[in-house]
């Protein structure tokens, strides 16, 4: 997030778009609540009538995967109306020109044929951020879950730039993460193309400085992501350590998932249960869970905070730190010689300039957002307040693209999915908490009641839904908050392996899949 | 800017818009409160908060007056405290009980802490006991015993300002007060997102976690020990207490000062943290065996079998055979040492994060 989670409840103009953070990030959510009952306007872009669509004054049903030509047209309307903001583009960013003229054509009427979303109500949209004073943006992967996931967001700091609203209190560019340390991952180098602090593998000063840190020199050249790296499984891939990661639930089109992991020579996951990822694994080692393990995390907001073992671990559980430094040692990697967490986190605070202020001990209350560039920083809560880390800020001439996939003779309804309030993720934890099945004992299918009887289905009743890569059994239940001709299901529940169906296309640059668009079709059982 | 008032003979400095109770607060005077929650607008419903103000008639309640530069404030005059304890009596004698668990939720120890330190006797007023039991109410989270109720509505107003789901409010009025649901029904068929807000805030344990009562088998004296850390679900990283029994963890309370949170949860954060002391968890390493099975084996031999596997993968393939995925779910630490395992050991990019899907 560019704004802190305070911020939440002090813009006028609120565009939330591909977030059903009432469900997936309620807390969050409670902010924008406070916002609205002080008067603030919401405006919700998303294909189903989630929870924030209920509470929103100008909701925007778009089609999936149109999100690209919705934020087109507002640009124009933008642009058009003249609101946008000289004095900003002039000092902060560069291209404004070649954008202006790139939009004239992209106009709300065109933007409604794609989106089919009124032309008025796009015109609204963008007339209502565009005036306010205070407009702040919020997404998740409703934005970045698609083969234009780049253009997407792009598309937001297009609309963002054009009127101004970063780098002050109450607006800005604000994606919700989804899990507990899923920004401290990349924080700390787990990424392909980028070591600790995000400073580029291709550099050959990062390069330089690492091989004085490590004693190794590392290749110059990004390394593969994930989604290349299952898909070279069993040709140059060949080995795989897995931690914490349910691949084969979480990923798409799980068949191929599943051969190209069955197909490694050596897999070996470390986990807190056995899932179905660690049950094809060579050696499966138990890891500390939550709660019985001390560490650091960071936040969607850049917070960095402790987290802190209460209870012993189950049988054997070791820290995954501790496992890590156990087989590097045995293969004779340098620099794995330690006994607690501590000194693993101020390794990692001096290789990193955005982590170079902290330590172990200054985070102890957790009041640090990084970047932190030096001891005696107060932390940065809002980002891009004098300048952007590159400079000036960039508009980008994009185009609209049909998914990977559209609906067909053969599929002709769109399925998208998500989560649920109740369920996380693949359901190895609340899956496992006694109670959450009361409120939500199983997966269901999502159908507008409209499209029950043209589908032939009934509410309640299983049917079979099958993509260009397999079928699945699952109950349907009629609701308004599915659109007509779009169904939702969660891909939370083992025994509807929604990702089995999942997988059309993936981001060219960021290698995330389409799990937000897929072509089905729906027969009863 | 800063004005000047005088509270109990002392001058002290305060901002604009703030409170009576607030200042006295940060000048450690210790005003009793029972409907007061810092997080939510002043109500001055209980009026145990009420102190002597120069020039009023009456008493005010210190929640919902603003300081005014030059007020004078006295907190515990003899007559104010005999008002407080005569208003605590008529509140703990509508009571079932008052001693609670402490797991019922956070504060739900604060009217016994008040009966005691006014040392309320039991019997000094005797009548009718107000509020009426959901015992209807089969959530397996939030017990909704009515007995206790004091009408403070911190729990309505919570889940109206705080959450903004507005799943409960108050029917009937005077010694007839009940909060209920719309149409006085179950919680899962209202707007309740069992987030445990109602519960966390109740001061007498009328509202309390059945989870964690459970968890201790009703057990109403020992406090459990907090341990502070932050939510295992997603990124909005709200600060919890972790309450453990021995090597039990019994339940979960919200930190007020989280700085991502302010006391806020989820059902989740709340409620789904059993997973980590749930049966099936892993408790030993496994091999694959020559039968293809897992078996259960030591440490040295499955840490020594995993990194033979990466050895003769790296010498029969080249190092750009070997891929790293690390986890968003554990802490930085094993991020970290994931993408130096890759990088020192092969000399690779060849390592990423579960955040592309």
């Amino acid at each position: 997030m560019s704004n802190p989670l305070v911020d939440m409840q002090k813009p006028e103009v609120i565009f939330c778009i591909g977030t059903n953070m009432t469900e997936c990030h309620p807390v969050a959510a409670t902010g924008l609540k406070k916002a609205i009952a002080r008067g603030a306007k919401l405006i919700v872009a998303d294909p189903r009538r989630i929870g924030l669509a209920e509470m929103s004054h100008l909701y925007l049903p778009l089609r999936v995967g149109s999100d690209t030509a919705l934020l087109l047209g507002m640009a124009h309307v933008i642009a058009r109306e003249g609101l946008i903001d000289e004095a900003f583009i002039e000092k902060r960013t560069t291209g404004f020109d070649q954008f202006f003229e790139h939009i004239s054509q992209w106009t709300p009427e065109w933007a409604e044929t794609i989106t089919g979303v009124p032309a008025k109500d796009i015109e609204t949209a963008a007339m209502w951020y565009g005036r306010a004073n205070k407009g702040a943006i919020y997404y998740t992967l409703g934005i970045t879950e698609h083969i234009c996931g780049v253009e997407n967001v792009q598309s937001l700091c297009n609309i963002a730039l054009m009127t101004g609203n970063v780098g002050r209190e109450g607006t800005g560019i604000n994606p919700m993460r989804g899990q507990n340390n899923i920004q401290g991952a990349g924080d700390s180098g787990a990424l392909p193309n980028n070591y600790p602090g995000f400073q580029s593998v291709t550099d050959p000063k990062h390069q330089a400085k690492f091989k004085a840190e490590y004693g190794r020199e590392v290749d110059l050249e990004k390394g593969i992501t994930k989604v290349t790296a299952l898909e070279l499984c069993g040709e140059t891939i060949h080995a795989m350590l897995i931690d914490g990661e349910n691949t084969l639930l979480s990923d798409p089109d799980r068949e191929h998932c599943e051969h190209a992991l069955r197909s490694l020579e050596h897999l070996v996951v470390v986990d807190i249960f056995l899932t179905e990822t660690a049950e094809l694994a060579d050696v499966v080692l138990p890891a500390t869970a939550w709660g019985e393990t001390d560490g650091v995390c960071a936040n969607t907001e850049r917070r960095v905070q402790r987290v802190r073992a209460a209870v012993p671990p189950p049988g054997v559980a070791k820290p995954d730190w501790w496992i890590i430094c156990q087989i590097a040692q045995r293969l004779g990697f340098k620099g794995f010689d330690f006994n607690e967490p501590k000194p693993i986190f101020n390794e990692l605070c001096r290789v990193s300039p955005i982590y170079a202020g902290l330590d172990w001990d200054r985070i102890e209350k957790g009041e640090y957002q990084w970047p932190v560039p030096h001891k005696g920083h107060p932390g940065t809560p809002m980002l891009h307040e004098e300048e952007f880390v590159n400079g000036r800020g960039i508009f980008s001439n994009v185009h609209y693209r049909d998914p990977a996939e559209t609906i067909s003779d053969e599929f002709p309804v769109w399925l998208t999915t998500g989560r649920r309030l109740e369920s996380y993720h693949t359901r190895t934890q609340t899956g496992r908490a006694e109670g959450i099945d009361y409120l939500l004992p199983e997966e269901s299918l999502e159908v507008n009641p409209a499209d029950l009887e043209r589908w032939e289905l009934t509410d309640g009743e299983w049917c079979k839904m099958s993509s260009a890569r397999g079928s699945i059994n699952i109950k349907v239940k009629a609701t308004n908050r599915s659109p007509r001709g779009t169904v939702f299901a969660s891909f939370s529940f083992a025994d509807v392996p929604v990702n089995l169906l999942t997988g059309s296309g993936y981001d060219p640059v960021t290698h995330t899949a389409e799990l937000k668009v897929c072509p089905v079709r729906l027969e009863p059982l | 800017m800063t004005r000047e008032m005088e509270i109990d003979g002392v001058e002290v400095t305060f901002s604009e818009g703030e409170t009576v109770l607030e200042i006295a607060e940060r000048h450690q005077k210790e005003i009793p409160t029972l409907c007061y929650d810092p997080r939510l607008e002043p109500f001055g419903g209980c009026r145990l908060c009420i102190v002597e103000l120069e020039g009023a008639r009456n008493p005010v309640a210190a929640c919902t007056t603003k300081a005014t530069p030059g007020m004078v404030v006295r907190t515990a005059t003899d007559t104010i405290e005999a008002y407080r304890k005569t208003l605590l009596e008529m509140v703990v004698s509508e009571n079932r009980e008052v001693d609670v668990s402490p797991l019922r939720g956070y504060a739900s120890s604060e009217l016994a802490n008040l009966r005691d330190k006014y040392d309320i006797a039991p019997t000094k007023i005797t009548g009718a006991k107000s509020g009426t039991n959901k015992t209807d109410d089969d959530n397996p989270f939030i017990l909704r015993d009515y007995e206790l109720c004091i009408s403070c509505y911190r729990c309505v107003r919570v889940c109206a300002e705080q959450e903004g789901d507005h799943a409960i409010n108050v029917m009937n009025r005077g010694f007839h007060t009940q909060i209920t649901t719309e149409f006085n029904g179950l919680l899962k068929d209202s707007a309740c997102t069992f987030c445990g807000q109602c519960i966390q805030t109740c001061p007498t344990g009328a509202l309390g976690d059945k989870k964690a009562l459970r968890a201790a088998n009703e057990v109403t004296d020992a406090i459990p020990d907090k341990t502070r850390t932050i939510c295992p679900y997603c990124g909005v990283g709200c600060s919890v207490d972790i309450l453990t029994k021995g090597e039990k963890i019994v339940g979960i309370h919200p930190a007020m000062d989280g700085p991502a949170n302010q006391g806020a949860l989820c059902v989740k954060g709340q409620f789904a943290y059993d997973f980590v002391q749930h049966p099936d968890r892993l408790k030993t390493p496994l091999i694959r065996g020559a039968d293809s099975e897992l078996h259960e084996a030591t440490w040295e031999d499955a840490l020594n079998k995993a990194a033979d596997g990466f050895r003769k993968v790296n010498a029969e393939h080249g190092r750009h055979s070997v891929y790293g995925i690390a986890s968003g779910r554990a802490p930085s630490e094993a991020a970290y040492l994931m993408q130096k395992f890759i990088r020192v050991g092969f000399g690779t990019n060849y390592i990423d994060n579960c955040s592309r899907a």
